[in-house]
């Protein structure tokens, strides 16, 4: 868990922020300790074949030499990391994962520290703890001078490595469980949303009414049920499906709700020919047109008009979804305040978390900051909310395809 | 009005956002209780005040999720607005319906008001419309004024326990409470007046804002009593109206009307409030 947890996020929640920062430096420390010290011995180990001086004063130098590197590396990495984190922070973009991600440049600085300083650092270390007086580096013999800065670059080259690829090992295994579990949260609340009880019952009751009055559009009105139950379901297997597809499901959907909402409700779809193969992920339109419906539309006493739209901006895809409800406050973006919440729950309505929360978490693991969710009071006179989704054309098909986001 | 002729006209309100469930409930009701007159079908909230304050019908069916304001804000309203006058009619018969309501649904359960779940199939509402015709049918046999009053004023009296019940279910249901307020920010042009909490006499509603009165002077704040309420500790702050919430320590006196509202001084002002008869009885000696 805490590998996932965005480090220096203290304004969140200082505590455990730093908690979880401590717990990740406790970790690292760890194993690049055990790192050290397996190299430290064996350097001593490898040394004691020249014969110089016994196997535990080299125990000493390695370990002073290894330990002044190990130091100088993490204290070098920690503030590099702090300081990028920072910078992240200030960029407004989200956190590395595992918190000490700085990447190869970041990591020239630490090790070229870490070998200039290291062993002279560690030598008189060593000195003050033998009581030897071992020669300055600039008074060896050349071939010993050579061996020395050889073992030391050789030792750091082989830590950092070790350590680095150690860090990438941990970063992409959190970062394939933090996929995999908001792939499977996705999948249940896009489910759980999908298959309210509130709409679902209330489209069955429209349905046993429909089938006294008129068969004919009963027999439709459930044509329209079983493709929206049947792409709910399956929407949690496909990684993705054209556009046109994602148009057919919203239809069916505003043609469950139609029926419901009768003359209150009226819709457009628009959807130009070049745009109908383009891929997307299924369902991804869906939360924000029930958004739509729920919270703009059903709670205002006239209804009004809903609509959704298809464009091209250059590589960019386009999809809008606009309503003429009860609208928002642009900077609440509809998530609501604890009272409303607590409000909603007292009168029997769900709070309107999973529309836009769920299709921003999507799009983020799809697209990273190539496409964006945006949700804005409508800017004419007819009022309401309009939500504008971007999704990059050239590579519409996710870089990673994964069943689900 | 003899008790034939009474049943006869059986009259009925359908409030229900969604056409052809309203259209589906009364072609049902017209099968099963073929002498019960809908009088009147409307798709939200305070419409249904309006029409049933109107129209006095015997029986009133009410959605819970309607735009506006739900079913149960206007049972509610109706509880309040219901008129008082000797002879007035007595007070209609509320049948709940809902999809699915998981919290409403178990306090109707406790409290035995009648509600009827969607979709609506024919045994339990020929269920429900016995138990209508036979609660109808104990009102009639009283055709003297005073004792159609006394009938009535049970009529409300149940529903009254019956809406104070859900309304405690409700606020459970709602689970934790939103942060306390302390300060009250006004806004009046540029300038932002912030008025602690404590000193605030009580707060009214106002159609879409709230007047906060203190001592001194009063403001107005662009947001709903509906949504104030969940920040004030209901301890110090006592909701005494659907649209009034005061604060307890500034209530001097308490007098009950013949009509079963209670009027309230005030200390530092000089204006009276209305404690409805759904919130009469936080006003008893010790």
């Amino acid at each position: 868990m805490t590998s996932t947890t965005p480090s220096f996020a203290l304004p969140a929640a200082p505590a455990t922020a730093l908690a979880a920062c401590l717990g990740r430096l406790r970790k690292r420390l760890g194993r690049t300790t055990l790192v050290m010290v397996l190299l430290c011995t064996g350097i001593a180990l490898l040394l004691n074949a020249f014969d110089l001086l016994g196997l535990g004063t080299k125990l000493v130098y390695s370990f002073c030499i290894g330990g002044c590197c190990w130091l100088l590396n993490e204290a070098g990495t920690l503030l590099q990391a702090a300081a990028s984190d920072m910078l992240r922070r200030r960029r407004g973009l989200p956190m590395s994962p595992n918190g000490f991600d700085i990447g190869w440049r970041g990591k020239i600085w630490p090790t070229l520290a870490c070998v200039a300083l290291g062993p002279l650092v560690g030598m008189a270390l060593g000195d003050s703890i033998t009581g030897l007086q071992s020669p300055r580096l600039w008074e060896l013999g050349a071939s010993t001078s050579r061996i020395t800065l050889v073992i030391t670059v050789l030792g750091s080259i082989i830590t950092i490595s070790a350590i680095s690829s150690m860090e990438r090992l941990a970063s992409a295994r959190a970062q394939a469980e933090a996929a995999q579990r908001l792939a499977s949260e996705t999948q249940l609340r896009l489910l759980q949303s999908q298959l309210e009880p509130h709409m679902l019952f209330n489209t069955l009751a429209n349905l046993r009414v429909l089938i006294g009055l008129d068969a004919t559009r009963a027999q439709a009105m459930l044509d329209h049920l079983i493709a929206f139950l049947r792409a709910t379901l399956q929407a949690s297997r496909a990684g993705e499906h054209p556009l046109a597809s994602e148009f057919e499901r919203i239809a069916d959907y505003l043609a469950l709700m139609a029926v419901r909402m009768g003359p209150r409700l009226q819709t457009q779809l628009h959807l130009p020919d070049d745009l109908r193969a383009l891929p997307v992920p299924p369902l991804l339109l869906q939360p924000l047109v029930e958004n739509s419906i729920q919270h703009g539309l059903e709670p205002q006493v006239a209804g009004g008009r809903l609509q959704v739209a298809a464009r091209r901006d250059g590589h960019t895809l386009v999809l809008t979804v606009r309503d003429t409800g009860v609208g928002c406050s642009p900077d609440s973006q509809r998530a609501p305040s604890p009272a409303a919440a607590a409000d909603r729950a007292a009168r029997g309505r769900p709070a309107a978390g999973f529309g836009l929360q769920g299709t921003r978490e999507r799009l983020q693991t799809l697209y990273g900051q190539r496409a964006s969710l945006q949700l804005a009071a409508a800017d004419d006179s007819d009022g309401g909310t309009l939500a504008t989704l971007r999704l990059p054309i050239a590579a519409t098909s996710p870089q990673a395809r994964r069943p689900l986001p | 009005m003899t008790a034939t002729s009474a049943h006869a006209t059986a009259r009925a309100l359908i409030a229900e956002d969604e056409p052809l469930l309203a259209a589906g409930l009364q072609a049902d009701l017209a099968a099963l209780w073929p002498a019960l007159q809908v009088v009147a079908s409307v798709g939200d909230g305070a419409s249904a005040v309006q029409q049933t304050l109107a129209l006095q019908p015997d029986v009133c069916f009410l959605d819970i999720r309607m735009p506006g304001s739900s079913g149960m804000e206007a049972a509610l309203a109706l509880v309040e607005d219901w008129p008082d006058t000797p002879g007035a009619a007595a007070f209609p018969l509320l049948v709940f319906v809902t999809a699915y309501d998981q919290y409403a649904l178990q306090a109707f359960e406790a409290q035995a008001v009648d509600y009827l779940v969607k979709p609506l199939d024919r045994p339990r509402l020929a269920a429900c419309v016995q138990r209508l015709q036979a609660r109808l049918a104990e009102r009639l046999p009283a055709p003297a004024p005073a004792r159609a009053a006394s009938a009535a004023d049970t009529a409300l009296q149940q529903t009254l326990a019956q809406l104070r019940a859900l309304l405690g279910a409700a606020g459970v249901a709602a689970g934790a409470p939103a942060p306390r307020l302390e300060v009250v920010q006004a806004q009046t042009g540029t300038l932002v007046h912030l008025v602690p909490v404590a000193d605030v006499v009580y707060f009214e509603a106002a159609d879409k804002y709230v007047r906060v009165v203190t001592a001194e002077r009063e403001h107005l704040i662009r947001t709903s009593l509906r949504e104030l309420l969940p920040q004030l500790d209901p301890q110090v702050f006592w909701q005494v109206h659907r649209g009034t919430v005061v604060q307890a320590r500034c209530i001097r006196t308490a007098r009950r009307e013949d009509s079963g509202k209670v009027t309230l001084t005030l200390a530092g002002r000089p204006e009276t409030l209305t404690a409805s008869r759904l919130y009469a009885h936080l006003f008893k000696g010790m």
